[in-house]
């Protein structure tokens, strides 16, 4: 095996010397044992400022970027009627609260530009949605002090675990529309999890509720050898990432 | 706990399988292994350090030690999928890593051995099938089978000859093709995109016990996994993976 070669660093290269992240140790580990891809080119990359300078620092390492809105789930889009959904937060809370469709979608909502990353490598920039900031959430219900993280749930039995700090302050809403229209069933409708920081299988489709817990239980990709965390800036894809 | 590394495979043999796909055979040292339906990461790096990466499902079975097959359909503005059909010859070594992914899995191995099997396809969807259909023959399981498979054309039907000779050793396996777009003269068999009925007819003799994977574009995962829920199967036995053109 040319160890020399590969396995050298820990994570992908990224797009050409990506500054945001390597510093200059890890350029020269770069520059002096990347393997090349015999006659591989790559698309055009145009350098300097402008739209596409711009596109390309907003797209972490390993990704491409998209103009579709692909759809990946494990299994079938459930679909639940609106007279039958509610949303509840549960757990480490001063009080448990659960809302009926009408009820959430009447919470103070607004728009969202966020850019996505998915774990199976596409990005989409400016992606535009609407509805309730995850911090709203937990004003109604008021966090105790020993809840540290999160794990959404989802019709269909998806869940994903994250820690409070990745979705606090901003960090993280649930949608109900997206690009002007109604959520659509197989992008997670009627309702969404978005966690822009993170992977995007982070962002549970189909969400129902958010329990809180004084420990981090791994949801269903990260119990199958997904990352715990999913920072894609920092390129954790895979456990061990 | 490592991360999956990152490995320098060798491609050993490069083939065609219909105008528009190839599958390449990549001998990877120290390779542990795969379980059917899973996919590997792969990368490549130009001169200046600029790299990509895309996911591709393993087609081969797990039987075969240190050495994987991925079947890639070329498109045509993809970024990777034209390299890897216009440049990559046998010789030529890739970065790989993986397995990833452990629910789109089936394994001749407890009750899946012998419980009823229902795989629909759409065009190269098939591929992490195709992996589960070789391992099952490899196993000698004879658990009832069935692959619904939807190509445009005849001639686009992927691993065509391979999947006559599999169901033809009678071991419990069914192809069930349709052919969206032409048919050849005397064509009996279906000839539009799946819909409930078709799938409500394929599955019919397997019955409701089956466990079910569906890989395609989404429409057809869609479809096919709706249609299976309305007929009664549990959601929790329908099993998806979704190739679409982003998936260059």
């Amino acid at each position: 095996m040319d160890g020399l070669r590969v396995g050298g660093y820990r994570r992908g290269v990224g797009h050409r010397l990506d500054t945001r992240l390597v510093g200059w140790r890890r350029t020269l580990r770069v520059m002096t044992e990347r393997f090349v891809t015999r006659g591989f080119v790559g698309r055009p990359r145009p350098d300097g400022e402008g739209t596409a300078g711009d596109a390309r620092s907003r797209t972490p390492p390993g990704q491409y970027l998209t103009t579709d809105f692909p759809v990946l789930s494990a299994g079938p889009t459930p679909r639940t009627p609106l007279d039958r959904w509610s949303f509840f937060i549960e757990g480490l809370v001063r009080e448990p609260m659960t809302w009926t469709w009408d009820e959430f979608t009447a919470l103070p909502a607004r728009d969202w530009t966020v850019d996505i990353s998915c774990v199976t490598k596409w990005t989409k920039l400016d992606m535009r949605w609407r509805g309730v900031s995850v911090d709203t959430l937990f004003e109604a219900v008021e966090l105790l002090p020993t809840a540290a993280f999160a794990i959404a749930s989802s019709d269909g039995g998806y869940t994903t675990n994250l820690p409070i700090s990745d979705i606090l302050n901003g960090q993280a809403f649930v949608a109900w529309e997206y690009d002007g229209k109604p959520l659509a069933p197989e992008h997670g409708g009627p309702a969404r999890l978005v966690v822009p920081g993170r992977y995007f299988w982070k962002s549970a489709k189909w969400v129902r509720g958010i329990r809180l817990l004084d420990r981090d239980v791994p949801g269903f990709w990260e119990g199958l050898g997904y990352h715990n965390r999913g920072d894609q800036w920092l390129e954790e894809r895979y456990s061990g990432d | 706990m490592n991360p999956i590394a990152w490995r320098l495979a060798t491609v050993t043999a490069v083939r065609d399988e219909t105008p528009t796909v190839r599958s390449f055979s990549l001998s990877i040292p120290e390779w542990g292994g795969h379980r059917p339906g899973q996919h590997v990461d792969l990368r490549l790096t130009a001169e200046d350090g600029y790299s990509v990466e895309r996911s591709y499902s393993i087609a081969s079975e797990p039987e075969r030690a240190g050495v994987i097959d991925l079947t890639v359909e070329r498109i045509d503005d993809g970024e990777v999928s034209p390299f890897l059909h216009d440049v990559v010859a046998a010789g030529d070594r890739i970065e790989v890593r993986g397995p990833i992914g452990g629910y789109f899995v089936w394994e001749a191995l407890g009750s899946m051995a012998t419980e009823p099997l229902f795989l629909v396809a759409g065009g190269s969807g098939v591929v992490p099938l195709m992996a589960m259909l070789r391992h099952r023959a490899r196993s000698g399981a004879h658990n009832p089978t069935r692959l619904l498979f939807s190509s445009r054309h005849l001639e686009e039907v992927i691993y065509r000859d391979e999947l006559d000779s599999l169901a033809a050793t009678n071991d419990g396996l069914e192809v069930v093709h349709t052919l969206t777009r032409s048919q050849p003269a005397g064509w009996m068999g279906y000839d539009r995109r799946i819909d409930d009925r078709m799938i409500a007819e394929v599955l019919a003799p397997l019955g409701m016990g089956s466990r079910s994977f569906i890989c395609g574009p989404t429409a057809l995962v869609e479809v096919a996994a709706n249609a299976l829920v309305r007929l009664g199967l549990p959601g929790d036995r329908i099993r998806t993976e979704r190739f679409g053109p982003t998936g260059t």
